[in-house]
């Protein structure tokens, strides 16, 4: 009877699986919150596993700060028309023109903070009771308490010392109009196992992860890519360098770091020997040692 | 890492006091599961709050309010993988008014570690963990007596909490003990073989997490699938298909098996076994695939798909061992939603049988009020039957939760006698 156990990687699969089977069942309307990133990329691919063959029952829905890169773009766009499915577009810029939030000021403006609002204006205009994330434990304290199904409030706000308690594989889902659910399906898995899985299953991913050459800005300790939303300061100097990113957010805090892994196998094997955390290179992270809890209370992915 | 490693799910109950979480981040950082940038806040942090050196408790703050008090209040996870497994970490407060984060974080691990301190020996503290940890079933229990280095490293210090140990566990379902003296702070048995205990034969802690044997954890027996959603593509290939999605709960479902559709009761056999685009042979707990049938039977979410000469009791008086999880207490006779596997139905508390005293562990039928963090024998009644079994058989089709449909809350949990 040994043989009758999941390697570490298919038992993550399979609670992935199960998770985004519990959210089709439990909800009426929910969405895969869709960033380009690696981690929503592997949300999507294992809904497509869970329902297949049918095609993913929900929407995909992103948050456009208008500040992308090029390549999460058409990225996005790409994986949408195979899929066949549909895509909801949160528009920040929309958010800053209708009046509803303002943009930050300072050379390290960005627009991260602003995502908040455009995000729960889009899930109550959809009528969204559930947003799956593709938010993982290992990334960050706050993360660390996340539930599979954590409950949100009818202002969209998390409140972390009042969770419900989720026990064996039981979710409980209920909630009353207005208010709605994150659903974390690759909670438990961390950034090695993310990669690992990749490369298993042959999953196409933004060419901003492979190691490329890119005009950068050392600041706050790593290689922020130039861009028309930059702005320099005198002793800053735009330098051509190999690097690729770990984490991809708007392209105006996604710091890269210099690297020569241009495969999958070179990723994993360098992400395996990386002696600092993916999250630190990035900036939101780095202004208060509770940043990602506070922007996770008000309604943060 | 290689591809058949396997995941193992642990939960650490204790307090500050206790050193579990000295205990936690010495596992991460001897594993060098502890990055820089991560290592250099804790430096920092350390360096701020005057302390010497550095202190690894650091790592598992996790929310605001508990960095200020020093506490922790809530189930956090951590990870860390060697080149032999990879481990999740339930790491649950020791204190009593957190009875239910240590249930919540009890209930998907593979092993408990409980923790000692050796100057102190068993307190009424360990007695809770230990009865938690046999409560829940978890199959294999490790006692940490930590703090050897405040009693010397003395064998006969360990030998009697051993023994003390022994006598407690002994009136407890509990299959497999171990215990291993240990320093977190200086790091003797966590990860490193202690030199300064050369009495103590067995392995360090890490060493027995990387090879204790977990594949039994789970039951290969009985095959229990219950429906999660059905699969219909609508879509050109796939026209008649309808695939009943769900996870493997407990045992082994093979291609051609005579199947029962409960409580239905209708019968069938499994046509096949489909995970993504693959076909599949059998599939086993814990996998979670679409089954399809010979049959056209009238099946959806709630439903459980069972082999015809192995099936679970349909029930609608239950037993349970119940721990109430919300500060408002129990409702006599009230209706709440019981949440069992897929199924979801009304339910009423009947009776509460007794009430166990959770630091003496005395069992007490005069009290019947049902408050946070009791637990206590009760009879439910169900408006349909559920398909149960005992949840020392079965941890999935054995448990249950229930929900007050007033707020929507989860507010107890409850394994099946």
């Amino acid at each position: 009877m040994s043989k009758y156990y999941l390697n570490y990687l298919d038992e993550l699969e399979s609670e992935a699986i199960f998770v985004l089977r519990e959210v089709w069942a439990q909800f009426e309307n929910p969405v895969i919150l869709f960033s380009g990133g690696k981690d929503s990329i592997l949300v999507t691919h294992l809904a497509k596993k869970a329902f297949y063959p049918a095609k993913i029952p929900f929407p995909l829905m992103h948050v456009d700060t208008g500040h992308n890169f090029p390549e999460t773009i058409q990225f996005r766009d790409d994986i949408i028309k195979e899929l066949g499915a549909q895509l909801i577009v949160g528009s920040v810029q929309e958010s800053i023109d209708e009046g509803r939030v303002a943009e930050e000021k300072g050379k390290n403006a960005t627009r991260n903070a602003l995502q908040i609002t455009t995000l729960l204006d889009a899930i109550e205009a959809n009528k969204i009771d559930c947003a799956i994330g593709g938010g993982r434990r290992d990334e960050e304290k706050a993360r660390a308490k996340e539930r599979f199904f954590s409950h949100r409030d009818d202002f969209g706000q998390w409140d972390p010392k009042n969770q419900r308690p989720e026990l064996w594989n039981i979710f409980n889902g209920k909630h009353f109009e207005g208010e709605h659910f994150r659903a974390f399906p690759i909670s438990n898995w961390t950034e090695m196992d993310v990669w690992n899985y990749i490369k298993r299953e042959n999953i196409s991913i933004p060419s901003l992860y492979f190691a490329h050459e890119r005009e950068v800005v050392w600041r706050q300790d790593s290689w922020i890519p130039n861009s028309e939303f930059l702005v320099l300061e005198d002793h800053e100097e735009v330098v051509t360098k190999k690097i690729r990113f770990r984490t991809l957010g708007d392209i105006t805090i996604t710091g890269g770091v210099e690297s020569d892994a241009d495969t999958l196998e070179k990723i994993a094997a360098e992400v395996a020997g990386m002696r600092n955390t993916e999250r630190g290179n990035r900036s939101d992270d780095k202004r208060s040692e509770s940043a990602m809890e506070d922007r996770k209370r008000q309604g943060y992915f | 890492m290689l591809d058949n490693n396997q995941l193992l799910r642990f939960t650490t109950a204790g307090s500050v006091d206790d050193g579990k979480s000295t205990l936690i981040g010495r596992l991460l950082y001897d594993s060098k599961s502890i990055f820089e940038d991560q290592l250099e806040a804790i430096e920092n942090t350390s360096k701020r709050k005057g302390h010497e050196g550095v202190d690894l408790a650091l790592f598992t703050d996790g929310l605001r309010d508990e960095r200020e008090q020093g506490i922790t209040i809530d189930v956090a996870y951590r990870y860390f993988t060697t080149p032999k497994r990879k481990f999740i970490i339930a790491d649950t407060p020791g204190h009593i008014q957190y009875t239910r984060n240590m249930v919540t974080g009890a209930s998907t691990a593979n092993v408990a570690t409980i923790l000692i301190d050796a100057r102190h020996g068993v307190i009424e503290q360990t007695k809770r963990h230990a009865f938690i940890a046999s409560l829940l079933q978890i199959p294999h229990i490790i006692v940490c007596v930590n703090k050897m280095d405040l009693v010397d490293f003395s064998e006969e210090v360990f030998n009697n909490i051993v023994s003390e140990f022994e006598e407690v566990s002994s009136k407890m379902l509990v299959k497999d003990i171990r215990f291993i003296p240990m320093s977190a702070l200086l790091g003797d048995n966590v990860v490193n073989k202690s030199e300064n205990m050369p009495w103590y034969q067995g392995a360090p802690m890490l060493h027995t997490l990387e090879t204790m044997h977990i594949s039994s954890d789970i039951n290969k027996v009985d095959a229990r699938f219950p429906v999660q959603t059905v699969i219909r593509p609508q879509r050109e290939g796939f026209i008649d298909y309808r695939g009943y999605a769900g996870r493997v709960a407990s045992g082994i479902l093979r291609k051609g098996d005579e199947v029962t559709v409960m409580p239905s009761g209708f019968t069938s056999k499994v046509k096949s076994i489909n995970f993504h685009d693959k076909e599949l042979e059998e599939a086993y707990a814990p996998m979670s695939v679409s089954i399809t049938l010979e049959d056209d039977i009238d099946i959806s979410r709630g439903d459980m798909i069972v082999r015809s000469n192995n099936k679970p009791e349909p029930s609608q008086d239950i037993e349970v061992m119940l721990c109430w999880l919300n500060n408002s207490a129990a409702k006599p006779r009230a209706k709440y939603t019981i949440k069992h596997t897929s199924n979801d139905q009304k339910a009423m508390i009947k009776e509460v049988v007794y009430k166990y005293d959770i630091n003496t562990l005395e069992r007490n039928s005069e009290d019947n009020d049902l408050a946070m963090n009791d637990i206590a024998k009760v009879k439910i009644r169900t408006t349909k039957p559920l398909m149960i079994d005992a949840y020392r058989e079965n941890r999935t089709t054995g448990s249950i939760i229930l929900v007050d449909d007033a707020t929507n809350e989860t507010v107890a949990a409850g394994m099946i006698v």
